[in-house]
């Protein structure tokens, strides 16, 4: 169907346009800033005012004082360990719960889809958590960071509802080949769920990745500190410090200001090069939860 | 499944019968109870049992005796946090934000949505997808670190505020700037990641109605309104019926690692005053009774929420 376009579609359109190129300015441009402010000269950068269009000058000497910096690494060695044992646990763990409840027809199964639906809705609260924690001998310890989120119930329920999905045919064949549940779980349903289970292992990976409230309260010993927390001595603690002094953080060591821009940048790039790249399946992700939700 | 009704006189047969039952489901069904073991032990582990430790809001919980062994305290905890200084404060400051977030976070992703749906060149309105994705996985920490730099007197924001003609200052000193500072990147980071699921119900909006409205000489705007925005209203309203229910609910990760002393006044909501007085202050009885208070609250706000949901278009989250 040709219709004719009236001058009040371009308008429309031609706005439209324009707000979304301003969108797209005012979502990378911090970005932007931050990659150039990190390969700035640190002196000029402290004379420099207003945003930056370029680096001013084109210098390594921040990204050297970042790596010069131990715990950056151990950081993100740690965070490793937790993104790779915390994401295998959690899809193991995830795959079975899943499983289980889209099961039909056994007793129980009502009761327990509420006894885990309901912790979406209540908890204990954060001290009583805390305790319990604490209570397992889990602090100064690894596992504070894999046990407590082990599962999460938003995923559980996306994963439940793509394997509730599978046409009960496939498995009918096989049980009566004498297949049980494990059998039909590793064969016939994880290898129908490539897609799902891709989108579990990137919701819980980002997770893992960016985590750091347990941490915070669970660890003291800072040779188990994942990046997050690193991050967080460098970008936040040391600024909170000087801002509550009233004297300015950036004002005392010249050097101060471009090596945070190049910590950011170190601990943002590997998220920003595997995004474009992974971006699908988030969306994909979203929209199986938004047709359960 | 076999009915148990005391008095009745054949209940040991019906006993019977009942056990008989479930252990022959139990049989049927025995690799699936397997599996849900491991899965019903996290969950007794890491939330039931917190749920049965926060009694110790009503108690004297001394770590040393554990929680059976210390003293109940009865509603006297709940009693000083309602008579306190702070409960005003935390209360309002909880609305409040969730109030702005409402008012100017909750429209962003839908108007978000309404504009990509209208661009024309489908390339072009996946470059701003993906664009605008991208801040919801920027780890908040890195989020609260650029926001403490660019808002710092020497900061990027400042040097923009000179050009302009103001002066210099620490923003995030200022009790005023909080809220604004909170909620205006709460929708930087979270519009894009928000209008997934209105583009997902756009996409179930019926392309005759367009064509039909055309023949009609509907221009865009009365396109947009009278057919879009109709279109996803069941989604609207769901969506802001829950974003309702969670109207005394603010996280307290980006609020404690953006507060300081000088804006607890406008900052400090009930999660955070929980995370003080419970973790750094070591009251543990005092902030649990905080902290089941809020939870109390926001369970019925949801179950509110709920209620109204089904009542409004049959659509519940249960």
């Amino acid at each position: 169907m040709v219709v004719k376009r009236k001058i009040g579609d371009y308008v429309f359109d031609t706005i439209n346009i324009i707000l979304m190129c301003l969108l797209i300015i005012v979502t990378l441009y911090p970005f932007i800033y931050v990659t150039f402010a990190s390969l700035s000269n640190p002196s000029a950068m402290i004379a420099h005012n207003g945003l930056l269009f370029a680096p001013l000058g084109f210098e390594m000497v921040s990204y050297r004082m970042v790596f010069k910096n131990p715990m950056i690494l151990t950081g993100y060695a740690n965070t490793l360990v937790y993104v790779i044992a915390g994401t295998f646990i959690n899809l193991f763990l995830t795959t079975l719960g899943a499983y289980a409840l889209s099961r039909k027809g056994y007793y129980w199964k009502n009761f327990f889809m509420f006894v885990i639906v309901f912790t979406m809705f209540f908890g204990g609260g954060l001290i009583p958590f805390y305790l319990v924690v604490k209570t397992l001998g889990l602090t100064d310890n690894m596992l504070a960071l894999i046990l407590p989120p082990a599962i999460s119930t938003y995923n559980l329920i996306i994963m439940r509802t793509s394997f509730a999905a599978i046409p009960d045919s496939m498995e009918e064949s096989a049980k009566i080949d004498g297949a049980n549940d494990f059998i039909i779980l590793y064969k016939i349903i994880v290898p129908l769920s490539m897609p799902v289970i891709a989108v579990m292992i990137l919701f819980y990976g980002v997770y893992h990745w960016n985590a750091w409230f347990n941490a915070m309260i669970f660890l003291r010993n800072r040779n188990l500190y994942p990046l997050q927390l690193v991050l967080r001595e460098i970008l936040i603690a040391s600024s909170t410090d000087s801002m509550t002094t009233g004297v300015g953080g950036l004002d005392k060591e010249p050097v101060g200001e471009t090596v945070k821009y190049a910590t950011i940048m170190v601990a943002t790039l590997p998220i920003l090069f595997v995004y474009p790249f992974l971006q699908k399946y988030f969306v994909k992700g979203v929209m199986i939860g938004a047709i359960k939700g | 499944m076999a009915e148990l009704q005391i008095g009745n006189p054949g209940i040991n047969q019906k006993i019977t019968s009942a056990g008989k039952f479930l252990l022959k489901d139990f049989k049927k069904h025995k690799y699936v109870y397997i599996m849900l073991i491991p899965v019903l032990a996290y969950y007794v582990t890491f939330h039931y049992w917190p749920m049965y430790g926060a009694q110790i809001a009503f108690k004297d919980f001394n770590p040393g005796k554990g929680i059976i062994g210390s003293p109940w305290a009865g509603f006297r905890h709940f009693e000083t946090f309602f008579s306190g200084v702070y409960f005003f404060r935390v209360v309002r400051n909880t609305i409040l934000i969730n109030l702005y977030g409402l008012i100017f976070g909750f429209p962003a992703p839908i108007i978000l949505a309404l504009l990509l749906n209208e661009l024309r060149s489908r390339a072009f309105k996946r470059v701003v997808q993906t664009v605008s994705y991208l801040p919801h996985f920027i780890s908040i920490m890195v989020v609260c670190g650029m926001i403490i730099d660019f808002t710092a007197k020497r900061g990027v924001v400042n040097d923009l505020i000179e050009i302009l003609g103001g002066t210099r200052s620490s923003l995030l000193l200022k009790p005023e700037m909080f809220r604004l500072i909170y909620v205006s990147t709460d929708i930087w980071q979270g519009i894009g990641w928000g209008s997934i699921i209105y583009l997902a119900a756009l996409t179930g909006i019926d392309p005759q109605y367009y064509e039909a409205a055309v023949l009609d000489g509907a221009n865009r705007w009365k396109q947009i309104w009278h057919i879009t925005i109709p279109g996803i209203a069941p989604t609207i309203i769901i969506l802001l019926i829950l974003r309702i229910g969670q109207m005394m609910n603010v996280g307290f990760e980006k609020i404690i690692l953006l507060y300081n002393p000088n804006t607890y006044d406008t900052a400090d909501v009930i999660s955070s005053y929980v995370y003080r007085k419970g973790l750094l202050d070591f009251s543990y009885s005092y902030s649990s009774a905080v902290g089941l208070f809020n939870s109390v609250i926001n369970f019925s706000l949801l179950l509110l929420a709920n209620w109204i949901s089904k009542r409004l278009n049959e659509n519940s989250l249960w």
